[in-house]
């Protein structure tokens, strides 16, 4: 064909091929990271909607007029918690200790399930009272960025009990270590988007 | 090479007809479209100084060292020429200084927001002229006119006297468009609840295409008007022509105006409701609807919370109350 | 709502008989016609008993040597379609003027620009690329697959839920006319109460999810699996630019995600986002959505760039001239292309000083560029080049995208673009770099990487005549809309009454003529290719690569290399045969594969039906498909057993039936 001739050089024999199978290195974690850096853009964009939008009230209900902090103290006070809880599982994973890891676990779900049927109230509450997603932009913003928070907590919840299911069913095999590793990242990372929605959407919203 | 002459012979008539054709924003009527174009052609001549080059030197370089001249130099491991890649890093970065200084003095001259300060090159504006004001609303598909300082309104035609800077403030009722006279000046948005700003002046008279340049529905492409550059006595004979024979524009003309409707004629108001640009501005010509200027100074002042209306939902979509800053983007 | 009874309504939404436009003739007829070619090709399928090889090695592959073919053909396919629109805009104005009102409402003309813009972008440049990454990268980089072979599958078929539901939309209903970016107030409800706009969100929100995975896949491909020796400043460009490109469509598309599920709330629930009222705030989805933009465009050019890289060294038998510098350059644009979204619209009146900054952001681009462009010509300078039918689409896009170029540098200087912002211009500048630098890169690619992917070259007669007709096509269509915008004439226009600019408008439409011969003489091309497949067979080396994707038989085995390579250089294929490289054959180890799995088909099955049932409204189908697409996914989690081995005798096997040259196997022989 018309492969240009090269000169070829047969100095020093040099090994071009790895002989033996190389166990390749699982990209898992690392993709399981940029996922969630890409979901921070998508958390990105919606803080920045609140903030061209948390003062257009359009006449409505203002945050101070609806946001209820004593409530949104126990909230993130339940998700901090389930935050520190689901540290301790990871330790006695580490350990190896099945049924305890299992029982944070279950703590951690725990205090997950509440905080959502909280926010589920304070969103019903805000509804009855006319201050519904559709009353002005800023309740638009409110409730789309809190309730995007609140629904991939629901989705790590559905996805700890599979995975409390896994763990009971095969154990602690390296695929479901790596896959309570990828929960574990995606737990801490919720609780740090809510760090930024009370004090952005909450605190600064009430002092506007 | 017979295609490359094909190619040369299905680009010469072409080249002929661009004689014949109107390049309008090349020869623009209006001071501020002329430096926009004048800045247009600088830039490519400036350009033209690296690509005119490249191209030459890509066929050049192409056709000297193809693989059947075997005269040429032939270096297969030849890949790295700190000198070259200098000048490939430098040249283009040169260009773009150039350029950019000039784009950043030229945004700033040019931004439609500043009032003129020349009608043309060599001609500053007379300290005692008063520019014409224009406010400009955009319709479903049509264009409205007001004549604040002659207190006439118009539909898709436009008129203003030569040599006088022109003052339009724009908005639009629903949709975005872009108000866009390609002789006058170059466009800019018109948006609901928000006001943007364009200054220009016409240097010659003339009877002028103007349309909307950004798309909105429908109804677009007829989006048409004229717009009439005109001398003091012509335009004064316009006015007054408008006065003697237009009708009043009032709420209720203005909701039938308000339709969508395509192609519209020209129309013109000897008289229109005082306050109507604002209104339409602030999304509250029907009677009953909160100005928008109203809601904001309330979410700008929330402690007074008795001031708040009923926190009732309102229907999706509803122009009842709004409130984002009038002034478009960061202004 | 139609008048019938509740029960209809709760079933079928907003679905009805007159959702189907068959009063309109046109769609009638492509519907006719669709159904026949549709039929004959199912019909042929099932008359040579092809479903199970389909279905089994195709389908439910996670090889991404298949999954980029896939694409490959999903993007020719969706090309067809694309450019039928692209014919029909053309051909109505031309013959639009004074009183002859074209034979396209503008009702449907709106749709047509909407859906090509669309289109063109999503499902035809999109899957290029996207095929091209997936063929390539794992081969050029030694691996053996991608990181994740199943999600990899699964990004394919949601793309495909994305095209069925715009196909969709052709016959059952409308489609958006909000145009390519769908703007609001124009997609808001008030305006678009139809499904159109509802079908353009859902379309893309499925294929944006997989071209997202794809990012995330594609990134740590590169990062973990590189072949042992091969650092990054020794990887290929065209693997650098997947790196970069996927780098971008990380951090740009959950900004499209995020932004179209705002518009589908406010759609779908009256929120107030984007509306007129309320507080609602169009220039915000202007802004969001061209943060997204226009990394997008640098997304689809940035791998042609890496492709151009391959093939100008190789038909020069030459190094590539400033590898770091196109390195650098490469991911500068990456950097760069996050800070220039104002420039799409200057002439909102953002004031002098935002302006000037996205001005002057937009115009630095052009360095890294021109840099590119430079080292392109100073690798031919001292070089053998050969004038084969991937560097003549390679020498187009030189002389094309250099123009091109210059026009977009014209249109960033601001005060310029008040003048030709969403102008005729404008659309002649973006077909000049997209069709100059993207499509001409795609047919150069197909015609670089086809030998590799089937083991036979693809037809030199056909494949100049194609470049020939889109070179000169290309000229004759857009020169005129270059011409056209300076007379200050604006886009999407369905009539014009200025009979004198009715010239230009017809020359356009010539062009469009040409453009299709050069598509037909493509697929003409594939065709009497396939037809002589056996003259044109070739060996693993056909035109003296230089990357690794050249040393392994073409087509590649399942497994890519017997044994994964060991890096010393760059060009490590040129670098393995100077040192009189020979393969082995025998010896070979037992290798580890991942399953095929048809769970990605079914999920994407179930989302296209999530998002039809969302577009008409039909509640209950919506929240049956979303419980099923969450309980299968759940159900693949419990899938364990996701690999298979082959034993070291069939990699013997496959290593000694492979296509390989002539004269690696006389001298092993």
């Amino acid at each position: 064909m018309n492969t240009i001739a090269v000169d070829t050089v047969h100095s020093a024999p040099r090994e071009f091929l790895c002989r033996e199978e190389a166990h390749p290195q699982t990209g898992t974690l690392l993709g399981f990271w940029l996922y969630l850096m890409s979901d921070c853009f998508i958390f990105a964009a919606l803080f920045a909607c609140n903030a061209v939008l948390g003062t257009s009230y359009a006449g409505g209900p203002t945050a101070r007029d609806v946001f209820d902090l004593p409530g949104l103290a126990v909230n993130t006070a339940l998700l901090l918690v389930s935050s520190v809880t689901f540290g301790f599982a990871m330790l006695e994973m580490a350990r190896q200790r099945k049924r305890a890891m299992l029982g944070w676990l279950a703590i951690s779900g725990l205090l997950a399930v509440c905080f959502v049927g909280l926010e589920i109230h304070e969103f019903v509450t805000m509804i009855a009272d006319g201050a519904g997603p559709g009353r002005s932009a800023f309740l638009s913003s409110f409730f789309t960025l809190v309730g995007t928070h609140g629904l991939h907590v629901t989705v790590g919840i559905v996805w700890l009990v599979v995975l409390m299911l896994q763990l009971g069913k095969y154990g602690l095999t390296e695929a479901n270590r790596r896959r309570l590793l990828c929960l574990s990242m995606f737990w801490h990372f919720l609780d740090l988007v809510w760090v930024g929605v009370f004090s952005y959407v909450y605190l600064v919203g009430v002092l506007r | 090479m017979s295609a490359k002459r094909l190619r040369g012979l299905l680009l010469f008539p072409p080249a002929l007809m661009l004689g014949g054709c109107n390049l309008v924003l090349l020869h623009p009527a209006g001071d501020v479209a002329r430096q926009q174009s004048d800045l247009m052609i600088a830039s490519v001549i400036l350009m033209s100084l690296i690509i005119v080059p490249v191209l030459i030197a890509t066929g050049v370089i192409a056709w000297r060292y193809r693989a059947t001249n075997k005269d040429a130099e032939y270096d297969p491991e030849w890949d790295h020429s700190t000198q070259f890649e200098l000048v490939v890093w430098a040249a283009p970065l040169l260009i773009i200084v150039v350029l950019g200084a000039m784009t950043w003095i030229g945004t700033h001259q040019l931004d439609p927001y500043r009032s003129l300060t020349r009608i043309a090159a060599g001609r500053p504006v007379a300290a005692d002229i008063r520019p014409l004001e224009v406010e400009v609303v955009s319709l479903d598909w049509k264009w409205l006119f007001f004549y604040p300082q002659y207190g006439i309104a118009t539909v898709n035609e436009l008129a203003a006297p030569v040599d006088v800077p022109i003052h339009f403030k724009l908005t639009s009722t629903e949709t975005m468009n872009a108000f866009f006279v390609p002789s006058l000046a170059g466009m800019i948005y018109t948006m609901p609840g928000m006001q943007t700003v364009l200054n220009a002046v016409i240097n010659k008279p003339g009877d002028f295409d103007g349309f909307s340049s950004n798309y909105s529905g429908h109804g677009f492409t007829d989006m048409r008007f004229r717009f009439h550059g005109m001398s003091r006595q012509d335009f004064d004979r316009w006015v007054a022509g408008v006065r003697a024979n237009g009708g009043d524009l009032d709420t209720r003309a203005f909701d039938r105006l308000n339709r969508p409707s395509r192609a519209e004629p020209v129309r013109h108001y000897a008289h229109f409701e005082a306050d109507l640009y604002h209104r339409i501005l602030d999304q509250c010509v029907d009677p009953g609807q909160v100005c928008m200027d109203q809601t904001m100074a309330i979410d700008a002042n929330p402690g007074h919370a008795a001031h708040r209306h009923s926190t009732g939902d309102a229907m999706p979509g509803a122009p009842s109350t709004t409130s984002p800053a009038h002034d478009a983007a960061t202004r | 709502m139609p008048d019938r009874p509740a029960i209809w309504n709760f079933l079928l939404g907003r679905l009805s008989l007159s959702s189907l436009p068959l009063d309109n003739m046109i769609v009638v007829w492509t519907f006719v016609a669709v159904a026949l070619g549709g039929g004959a090709v199912l019909a042929a399928i099932t008359y040579h008993r092809k479903w199970g090889y389909l279905w089994n090695e195709w389908f439910t592959s996670v090889d991404h040597k298949r999954l980029g073919v896939m694409y490959m053909v999903l993007g020719t396919v969706m090309l067809l379609r694309g450019f039928a629109d692209a014919l029909m805009m053309r051909s109505q104005q031309a013959m639009a003027f004074g009183s002859n009102m074209g034979y396209l409402p503008p009702h449907h003309y709106d749709q047509i620009f909407t859906a090509h813009g669309a289109i063109m972008i999503f499902f035809v440049a999109m899957p290029y690329i996207a095929g091209f990454m997936n063929f390539v990268m794992p081969l050029q980089i030694g691996a053996r697959d991608v990181a994740f072979p199943f999600l990899n599958n699964f990004s394919f078929w949601l793309t495909v839920s994305g095209v069925v539901l715009f196909m969709t939309s052709l016959f059952i209903g409308d489609f958006s006319h909000a145009g390519w970016l769908g703007m609001p107030p124009v997609s808001e409800l008030r305006q678009s109460p139809g499904p159109g706009v509802d079908y353009y969100i859902w379309g893309l929100q499925l294929s944006g999810l997989g071209t997202l995975l794809t990012g995330i896949n594609f990134v740590v491909t590169v990062i973990k699996m590189r072949a042992p020796g091969m650092t990054l400043m020794k990887m290929p460009m065209f693997s650098w630019t997947t790196l970069c490109t996927s780098g971008l469509i990380v951090v740009t598309f959950p900004i499209l995600t995020a932004t179209l599920f705002l518009l589908s709330l406010d759609r779908y629930i009256g929120t107030h986002f984007f509306t007129i009222g309320a507080g609602g705030n169009v220039m915000m989805y202007v802004n969001l959505i061209w943060v997204w933009g226009h990394p997008e465009v640098y997304i689809l050019i940035l791998p042609m760039f890496g492709l151009y890289s391959e093939i100008v060294p190789t038909f020069s038998g030459k190094r590539l001239f400033g590898y770091s510098s196109m390195v650098y350059a490469t991911a500068s644009i990456m950097l760069l292309s996050y800070l220039v979204w104002l420039h799409h619209f200057f002439t909102m009146g953002s004031g002098a000083d935002v302006n000037s900054f996205f001005a002057l952001t937009t115009m630095m681009i052009s360095i890294p560029t021109g840099v590119k462009i430079f080292n392109w010509l100073f690798t031919m300078y001292r070089g053998r080049v050969r004038f084969t039918v991937p560097m003549l689409w390679t020498m187009g896009f030189l002389f094309t995208f250099t123009i091109g170029g210059m026009t977009g540098v014209m249109l960033a200087v601001a005060p310029a673009d008040f003048l030709l912002h969403n102008s005729l211009f404008l659309v002649a500048h973006f077909h000049n770099v997209i069709i100059g630098g993207v499509v001409f890169g795609v047919f150069a690619g197909i015609n670089y990487w086809f030998p590799k992917a089937f083991g036979f070259r693809l037809d030199e007669f056909w494949g100049k005549l194609s470049f020939w007709f889109w070179q000169v096509g290309f000229w004759v269509a857009f020169g005129p809309l270059y011409v056209l915008g300076l007379m200050g004439v604006t886009r999407r226009l369905s009539h014009f009454t200025d009979t004198s600019l009715q010239i230009w408008f017809i020359i356009a439409a010539c062009g469009g003529l040409l453009i299709l011969l050069g598509i037909l003489a493509f697929v003409m091309q594939i065709y009497v290719s396939i037809r002589r497949r056996d003259e044109l067979a070739v060996g693993n080396d056909p035109w003296g690569g230089r990357s690794l994707e050249w040393s392994t038989s073409s087509p590649p085995p399942p497994y890519n290399f017997a044994f994964i390579p060991l890096v010393h250089e760059r060009d490590a294929w040129t670098d393995m045969k100077k040192h009189g490289y020979q393969r082995p054959l025998e010896g070979f180890n037992a290798i580890h594969m991942p399953k095929n799995t048809g769970a990605g088909v079914v999920l994407a099955g179930l989302g296209t039906v999530f998002g039809f049932a969302m577009v008409w409204y039909i509640w209950w189908l919506a929240a049956l498909s979303f419980v099923a697409l969450i309980a299968v996914a759940i159900v693949h989690t419990f899938d364990y057993d996701r690999d298979t081995h082959l034993s070291a005798q069939q990699v013997g096997e496959f290593e000694h039936t492979g296509n390989w040259e002539p004269k690696a196997q006389g001298a092993t022989a």
